[in-house]
């Protein structure tokens, strides 16, 4: 799937001026509120008529002002979850599932209801009226309605945002299986550093109704300067890993990753799973020489290839450790003191601990933070 | 109770036509009521005021007026009533066709307000969601707006049929008071009252009415609160 916008539109005061391309498996559109990544999914669903610009999925044009071209929001066959899950109130949960299907031609119906039933775990909500479901079942409800409307492209416009932690929790694993078992390519809608760094293959980062920045997570990720002030201590270097083997003994999970073996609290993933991991660059520490008689496990040897000024007086530090890129937010002091510049061998330290769920993407058997 | 429902003809004539012409009146003001209150609460359109106006009009004027207006343009000679007769053969002048759209244009200001208050609860999110799952404007209206405003529309239904069961101004000043043909309950119980002891029919055909009016009140009652119940907005 390739998607490709090009537009402008304002209104009011607001201006939204943005292009990308993207051909992400789950594209994230990432930045604070304001920004215009609202605004944008919904001139991609067809909500809103661009003043000007051109929209394409697959090579489908679905808004071209030049070409005076406008595809009606119900003919572009894209699925939309919405934040508030908007389910209609006078059909049941079945009901609303099925609402779709109706309007799907049947030879372009690919969505079969026991599998998408079953990849969202509703099965046992299916006679119930919405006003009857907790939110976190509403907004899987809602995904899967959009789902079986067999849409080409799935729009989710921050389906988190209004959920508490316990909720956000429970529906992010569908979310993954959704990437990761259908073939749908997906746009997601978020402001959260957590969200987009374990969903999103691809992120495109919005600023004041522009574009920042855009290319795969892991590099979108080690730019701290791009994230909003409010999420940048969640910031950090995305690393793809696998569980190597669980210690009983300790309560911990080892990770394999290119830039070594990693210690976390003990994740409930078989041996063998993906974890894509999240560490916070203001969670690792930087010694100059390898540090002994410390209680932290993880200690990962590496090169500085860069050295960029932070919030307030603060550093970041960028260090390659095997080819993956860490990174860590130190004060300015400590940069002083031990003399960190480029090209300088040194080994960046990380407490098991200071990972937790936010940052492993998996539910952990024991909350290492509480 | 034998006393009650020992009527004559003429008296049950008067009942049943009643009946008739009310339903009628609310059937038929239903889609243009719709219409109308769709306009009124979505609708932005130079003489949108001008309309609302026009559909308040026959609450605010005294009902002689309205129903000799509609004897102007309705009547055999009116425009619209000669063109109607003309091209359509409906004729309404001193047929229970003509109670009947008295009735309706009585009654349409109070099912336009009762729709479109409703229209304008609707949360059009709702709608929004309905079209990207690929239903066009039309099938839109249809599965949700039209059952969501259910509740609104029975209210209007109700309120358009309890004003024709008690319609005479604008009715008598339109289609006169001739037993079988335009002889509504209330007409009857007015000629009842002019002759000398006619104050025990009199009193039949009001006990009557009551009921009539109990009846529709409950039903309107029952069926919002079904609706109602089942719709159960957080």
């Amino acid at each position: 799937m390739t998607l490709s916008v090009d537009i402008q539109h304002r209104f009011g005061e607001f201006a939204v001026e943005a292009r990308f391309d993207s051909a992400g498996r789950l594209t994230a559109l990432f930045g604070p509120s304001g920004s215009g990544k609202s605004t944008l999914i919904n001139l991609i669903a067809g909500l809103i008529r661009p003043d000007k610009g051109r929209i394409a999925v697959d090579g489908r044009v679905l808004v071209d002002t030049e070409a005076r071209l406008f595809v009606p929001m119900h003919k572009r066959r894209i699925g939309m979850v919405f934040q508030d899950a908007r389910l209609f109130p006078h059909l049941s949960v079945a009901g609303n599932l099925r609402y779709g299907r109706w309007f799907t031609p049947s030879s372009e119906r690919y969505a079969k209801m026991d599998a998408v039933v079953d990849l969202l775990g509703i099965g046992h909500l299916l006679d119930r009226r919405p006003a009857k479901l907790s939110g976190g079942e509403k907004q899987r409800v809602a995904i899967g309605r959009a789902l079986l409307a067999s849409p080409k492209l799935l729009l989710m416009d921050e389906p988190l945002a209004s959920l508490d932690e316990a909720r956000k929790a429970e529906i992010l694993p569908y979310i993954e299986r959704l990437r990761d078992e259908t073939k749908i390519p997906i746009v997601y809608v978020s402001h959260s550093v957590a969200e987009v760094a374990r969903l999103a293959s691809d992120v495109v980062v919005l600023a004041h109704g522009k574009v920042a920045a855009s290319g795969p997570t892991e590099a979108i990720m080690q730019r701290l300067d791009l994230l909003p002030a409010e999420e940048r201590g969640e910031g950090g270097a995305v690393l793809e890993t696998k569980v190597l083997h669980h210690d009983e003994a300790f309560g911990m999970t080892v990770l394999a990753s290119q830039a070594g073996e990693i210690r976390v609290p003990q994740l409930a993933r078989p041996v063998g799973a993906t974890v894509r991991l999240r560490i916070r660059a203001r969670d690792v520490m930087v010694a100059t020489e390898q540090p002994t008689g410390l209680s932290a496990l993880n200690i990962l040897a590496g090169t500085i290839t860069a050295v960029r000024p932070g919030i307030g007086p603060t550093v970041e530090i960028a260090i390659d450790c095997n080819g993956a890129i860490v990174l860590a937010r130190i004060t300015e002091q400590s940069k002083h003191t031990l003399r960190l510049a480029l090209g300088r061998q040194v080994f960046a330290v990380i407490k098991t601990v200071s990972f937790d769920s936010a940052t492993t993407g998996a539910g952990l058997t024991v909350e290492a933070d509480g | 109770m034998n006393w009650l429902l020992d009527l004559t003809p003429d008296e049950w004539n008067a009942v049943r036509l009643s009946i008739k012409v009310a339903t009628v009146a609310m059937l038929a003001s239903l889609p243009p009521g719709i219409l109308i209150a769709l306009l009124l609460a979505r609708g932005r359109f130079w003489g949108k005021t001008l309309l609302n106006g026009l559909v308040h009009l026959p609450l605010i004027l005294p009902p002689v007026v309205t129903g000799y207006l509609l004897l102007l343009s309705f009547g055999r000679r009116g425009p619209a009533g000669a063109f109607l007769a003309e091209h359509f053969g409906i004729v309404f002048s001193f047929r229970w066709t003509g109670a009947a759209l008295a009735c309706g244009v009585m009654g349409f200001p109070l099912m336009v307000r009762a729709i479109r208050l409703s229209i304008e609860a609707v949360d059009r999110k709702m709608e929004a969601a309905a079209g990207t799952l690929g239903a066009n404007p039309l099938w839109v209206f249809a599965t949700i707006t039209l059952p969501l405003i259910l509740p609104g529309l029975i209210a209007g239904a109700i309120l358009s049929f309890a004003k024709a069961m008690g319609e005479f101004g604008a009715t008598i000043t339109f289609v006169s008071n001739i037993p079988n043909e335009t002889q509504t309950l209330p007409s009857a119980i007015y000629t009842f009252t002019q002759v000398p002891g006619g104050d025990e029919g009199a009193l039949r055909l009001t006990l009557i009415s009551i009921v009539i009016s109990m009846l529709a009140l409950v039903a309107s009652e029952v069926l919002a609160r079904r609706v109602g119940r089942r719709m159960d907005i957080e």
